[in-house]
Order: C-alpha cells, then structure tokens, then sequence
C-alpha cells in the first residue's frame, strides 16, 4: 500500500474527532536558524472542507487497526473497513512536509488501539519525540492518549505535545458501557485526572525557583458524541460542567455521531444532530463566558434539550421577561452579559464608551450588537421596547418558520 | 498645500513620520494630500517641502497601533482619514474610547479588514519545493491579498520558516527570506513554479478528512472565500467533494451492516482473557 492509500484511509478514520485547535499553547518560533515552526497563541485554519470545519492539523490516526469494538466508532474489531499502519517515519514525514508548504499548523494523532494500550502509547511517543528532537519541529502537536496507557507514557507525551486529550465518547456511564464495551469511565477520568495533576506539578517551582518542564501548555480536551445514546442536553451539558471543573479541561467538543462506513446494527445511523451540537457549543460558550449555569441554560424546555430554533441565550431571556429590557446605560456587566444579541466584545465597548457619554440606539449598531435580536430586551437613549418585550408573539419574530421535514 | 509622497515599501513609517511633522505644524486635514505609490508625480513639483520636525507630538497608543494596520488598507482614502482622526484628537479627548463615533468605527472596520487579509494571508499562502539543494531548502509561492498585507505579515513567515529560504510573490510587493535576512521588492507578475508532489499528498488529506454527512458549503466559503481559491491547491477538489456528497452517505446507509471480520472473534477472545475486568 503506497502512502497516499495510507493517507486517504487514516484521516477518513479521524474526521471523526470535530477539534482541529492549534490555539493556545506556548510561543515559540524558530528565529535561530535551527528549527522549523512556531505557535503565537491563536491557531491558523489552513482550509475548510466543505463541511465547514477549519483544518488546521494534520488530523490523522497512526493506525485505524484497533482491538476494542466501540459501536459508533468506523475503527472498532468488528467492522470490515479497510486498514492501513503508518511507520513513525511516515508521519514525521508528513508532517514536516505539509508544515514547510504551509498547509497545517502540526500534527494531532490518534490511533486504533493495537496489542496493547502501551504499545500503541509508546509508538505515539515516539512520534512526537523525533519531531522535537531530530527535526526540531516548534510547531503545534495534539496527542490523543490512551486511557490505559502507562503513567510514564503520558508523562512523556506531555513532554512533546502541546495537548494531549482523552474522549469520553458518550455523555454517561451506563452509554460507555453498552456502547464501548472494552473501555472504562473510571479509567478515563483517572487518566484526566493524573493529566491536570501534572500539569499542576509542572508549573510549580522548586525550591531554586526553577520551572519544571512544561507539561501540555495547551491543556487537556475531550470530545462527547451527541446523538448516539439517549442523553438529554441537560445531561450533556452537566457533564461538562463537571469536567471543566474537576480536571480543568480547556475544552470540550460535542461531535454530531454521524454516518460512519460498515455500521453496525446496534447503532443505526441517523442524520448527524447538527443544529443540536451548534446548540451546545453555543451552550457552552454561555457557561464559560457569560455567567449562565445548566440549570438556567437547560430550564426552558421539560424534556431537558435546548430549543433547535432559538439559541440558548435568546430562550432564557424569553423564559425570563421579567428582568427586562435593561437599560444600556446602567446596567451592570453582569446583566449586559445577558442580553440576546450582545457578546461579550459588545459589552466591552458598551463599558468603555458610556464611561464617556450615554449611549443611543444607533450607538449600539456600530459596536456589533444583534439589534434584531437585543432591541426588545433594552432601552437606550431614543429608545424602548415598550409593549414588545412582554409581547406574545415575540419568540416568533427570531423562530425560522416551520419547515418541511425532510427524508432521511 | 502639502503633497507627500508614500512609498509601497515602508509605507508605515513613511506615513507616521509625515503625519508626525504636519500635525506639528498644525497643518489642517483639507490642506494635505497624500500620495501613495508615486501615482500624482507631476505634483510634487509644486508641492511644498513637509515641515520640519518640531515639538514632540503626542497621540494616544491606541491610535498608533491602530494606524499602523490602517496604512495597509487598499482604500486610497486611508492616509487622509486617519490623519483628520489625529486632526481631531488634538482636541477631543476620550475620542479613541468612544465606539460609536463614525470615523472611529470606520477606521476600525478597516483595520478588521487588514487583519483579516494578515490572517488569511499567514493562512492560505501555499509553498512549492524549489529543489534547489544546498544547505537550506528552498520554496516559493504566489499570492494575491486583498490588502497590502504583505510587509506586515512577512516577520510571521520569518519566524515560522527560519531554517529553510522563501519567497512569497504578489502583484505588490514580494517578499524574500534568505539567510535569515528578510528584504523587500517590488510586485511581479505569477511566476512559474515547478510542480511539487506534495500537493496531491495534502489533496489527499483534504479530500479524506471532509466528512459527507455534514455538507455545509456556506459556513466553508464565509471562511475560505472563492477569491483565494485559484491559489490553493486544495481548492480544485471542492466541487467534486460537493456533488458526491449525497451519494456518498446514502451508500454508507444503505450497506447492510456485515458480519464481522473471523479476526475480530480471536482478538476480542484474547483482550478478555488478558483483562477479565475489561466488561465493568
Ligand atoms: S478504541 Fe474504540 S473509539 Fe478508539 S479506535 Fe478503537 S474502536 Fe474506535
């Protein structure tokens, strides 16, 4: 098999994994000469695919061969996909070649898991220590590390990869166990778990006042199918919650389980929830930035899943009329946070400029508000919702009319 | 009436330096013309001397920087506009907090539109291997910014690619790193560059990592707009991936699911004899 069949097989295996981020991680560059690549704190997209999904690494996995039999997974024993093995010098290659003609920021790898979960770890390992070491590569690496591996493993891993991340897969336990029968959600949060431990210890000083190697700068992520098993958004969305919390996860990523080649019969396919996972990325964002808990993000429906035709924040305040409109002049940021149409640049520029004057309505276009969205929820100079706030009507204004079910 | 003459290299100093001496002066906006690129030279000869450098001149920080993206803009009217910006802030103190005054929020928007082509710009440039041998490797590309982006994003590529040499080639200016020494020339027409296998590689990749199931042209183009794309190699795949789209996902729906592999049964034997708690 030449290495463009291999290529073409081992990222049709890891389209699967939706985070692509190269952001975030130490700076460094190469200005002496003697390496290749740098990071500057934002990642770059190179491309998009016409699925709309930036492509910024070299998303590959260094085997689709893997011993376990995850259900929604193309790689799993049991399914009859064709299988390919990259050597380490393969991807080292690849790699250092796509990085010189400007094509990816670094290299995330994955991989099936191959007689054991340390062989595989240690082959990963090996990968990430030529590219730092014989090619002095400084640009971005994403390991995926195998729950089982060993301690020692990962803590080389954490060495040369700016984020090494672990799935969750599915939203609870019991979903892992009918789902990935050969893995264990104890496992995976005690592998999280040693993760931010040493990452603690890393930015701790000796006693000389001396760092210890960085460990992981770009942190930890993880990923939750959606869709899958019967998980409610709330479901979801305390999950996280608890994983940002507990192992200080930079993030997690919710993937649309999405038609996979040779399907098994115990997970049918379904058409990706696309407009669900848009949802709960803007969930998540509203969690993380805005203030929001579950509770008040997950209250506005009974069957505990967000609202596909109104984003998260905009069917809060609908939920909650009674605070508003608030007015753009007094009110605190807090509060401002929380009004459909602006984000949290808004805001800022709101704060800035009325420590200066009061602000107009129109004030308000030029600094990027939604004003669709936030005019019936404030008052400016020049302007008040008057009865539309507390209209009837009014979640029909941004609701997309109902459309036709489509054939799936 | 001053005329001054703005060079297409150092643009941003050349700029600065002029605003610098004329708001010194107290020379007002409609009494300035600027001229970007040699384009009025029949002006100069009338056109008085700048004046001299005389006391320090103070600007807000933010404006600074804002300026030094300002003056890569394409709009010819962005000389004059940041300078009747600096004009007022003489007076006007607290303008450059105020985001909803007009000319400010205009300026913004053009330096969002600069920073967006620097960002596109560190994003889309492709190299081709140049084969040359010798110590350093060598590579090329062409690009085609919407601004004149490229001075101001050439210390990015410097600090990225440092161990090998490059050229970025555009209409305006190109860029050449070798050595370690960054200098700049004036535009080009495309040149030809030898082909370079690595590009069908990274087709490959790029074809491979689209997911069918989740077509969304739109979110792909607001992205990576149709202008860029005669200068990527990759681009040439998108309609294809597009029109087989559909069929692809019905194929993997229809499949009956298969029996397993006869390895699957062995390994999967074997991983629980290994682990007997591997089920809980
Ligand atoms: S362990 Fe499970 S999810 Fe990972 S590659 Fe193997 S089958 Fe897929």
């Amino acid at each position: 098999m030449d290495l463009s069949q291999k290529l073409a097989i081992l990222s049709d295996a890891a389209r699967y994994d939706a985070s692509c981020a190269s952001s975030g991680t130490a700076r460094r560059d190469s200005r002496d000469g003697k390496g290749l690549g740098s990071t500057e704190g934002s990642g770059i997209c190179h491309a998009y695919a016409p699925d709309g999904r930036c492509i910024s690494l070299l998303k590959i996995l260094m085997t689709n061969f893997c011993i376990y039999d995850c259900a929604y997974c193309v790689n799993r024993v049991s399914s009859n996909v064709q299988r390919a093995r990259f050597t380490v010098d393969e991807v080292v290659q690849l790699t250092i070649e796509f990085y010189r003609r400007n094509y990816i920021e670094g290299l995330f790898l994955s991989s099936g898991i191959i007689r054991s979960p340390d062989a595989t770890m240690s082959d990963m390992v090996r990968i990430a220590q030529r590219l730092r070491e014989v090619e002095s590569f400084r640009g971005y690496i994403h390991l995926k590390t195998i729950p089982d591996a060993a301690p020692e493993l990962i803590d080389q891993a954490g060495l040369y990869a700016d984020r090494l991340s672990i799935n969750v897969e599915l939203p609870t336990d019991n979903g892992v166990k009918a789902y990935a029968p050969e893995k264990n959600p104890a496992t995976i949060r005690k592998a999280m778990e040693d993760v931010k431990v040493r990452k603690e210890i890393a930015s701790e000083r000796s006693y000389k006042g001396k760092r210890g190697k960085r460990f992981a700068p770009a942190g930890q992520s993880t990923q939750m199918i959606v869709g899958a098993d019967i998980s409610t958004d709330a479901t979801i969305l305390q999950r996280s919650t608890r994983l940002y919390g507990d192992y200080k996860l930079r993030r997690v990523y919710y993937s649309a389980f999405s038609p996979i080649p040779d399907a098994t019969a115990k997970l049918p396919l379904i058409k990706p929830p696309l407009a669900r996972e848009h949802r709960l990325y803007q969930a998540d964002w509203l969690l993380r930035f805005y203030g929001f808990d579950v509770g008040e993000i997950t209250a506005a429906r009974p069957d505990g899943n967000l609202d596909l035709d109104i984003d998260p924040k905009l069917a809060w305040a609908l939920q909650n009329r009674g605070i508003f409109p608030v007015n753009v002049n007094t009110a605190s940021k807090d509060m401002l946070l929380r009004v459909p149409g602006f984000g949290t640049r808004t805001v800022g520029r709101i704060l800035s400029t009325r420590r200066h004057r009061h602000l107009r309505y129109e004030d308000l276009l030029r600094m990027g508000a939604s004003l669709k969205k936030a005019r019936a929820f404030i008052t400016a100079l020049g302007w008040t919702p008057g009865a539309l706030t507390d209209s009837a009507n009014l979640r029909a204004c941004f609701a997309p009319p109902p459309k036709q079910l489509s054939l799936f | 009436m001053y005329t001054v003459p703005l060079p297409m290299i150092g643009t941003d100093m050349a700029w600065r330096e002029a605003a610098k001496r004329l708001i010194g002066a107290g020379v007002s906006p409609p009494d300035v013309l600027w001229d970007y690129g040699n384009n009025m030279p029949e002006l100069f000869a009338t056109a008085a001397p700048l004046p001299a450098p005389t006391r320090r001149v103070k600007a807000p920080q933010s404006f600074v920087q804002m300026a030094e993206t300002v003056v890569w803009h394409k709009d010819p009217q962005r000389f004059a506009r940041l300078y009747a910006l600096l004009w007022r802030l003489r007076h006007e103190q607290g303008l450059m907090q105020d985001r909803a005054d007009p000319d400010l929020a205009r300026l913004r928007q053009m330096e969002k539109g600069v920073q967006r082509c620097k960002h596109k710009m560190k994003a889309f440039v492709r190299f081709r291997d140049l084969r040359q041998g010798g110590d350093r490797r060598s590579f090329a590309a062409w690009f085609e910014p919407t601004h004149h982006t490229v001075e101001p994003t050439a210390p990015f590529f410097a600090r990225r690619f440092a161990d090998m040499d490059w050229m970025i080639a555009t209409p305006d200016v190109t860029v050449q790193f070798v050595d370690g020494n960054l200098s700049f020339h004036p535009g080009q027409p495309k040149p030809d560059l030898p082909e370079d296998a690595a590009e069908t590689l990274w087709g490959t990749y790029f074809c491979n990592i689209f997911n069918p199931a989740r077509l969304k042209v739109q979110a792909m183009t607001s992205e990576m707009p149709k202008k860029y794309w005669k200068n990527l190699p990759e681009a040439q795949y998108i309609p294809g991936l597009i029109a087989g789209a559909e069929e692809k996902v019905q194929q993997m729906r229809d499949t009956a699911p298969t029996l397993p592999p006869e390895r699957a049964k062995r390994i999967q034997e074997r991983l629980r004899k290994q682990d007997p708690d591997a089920k809980n």
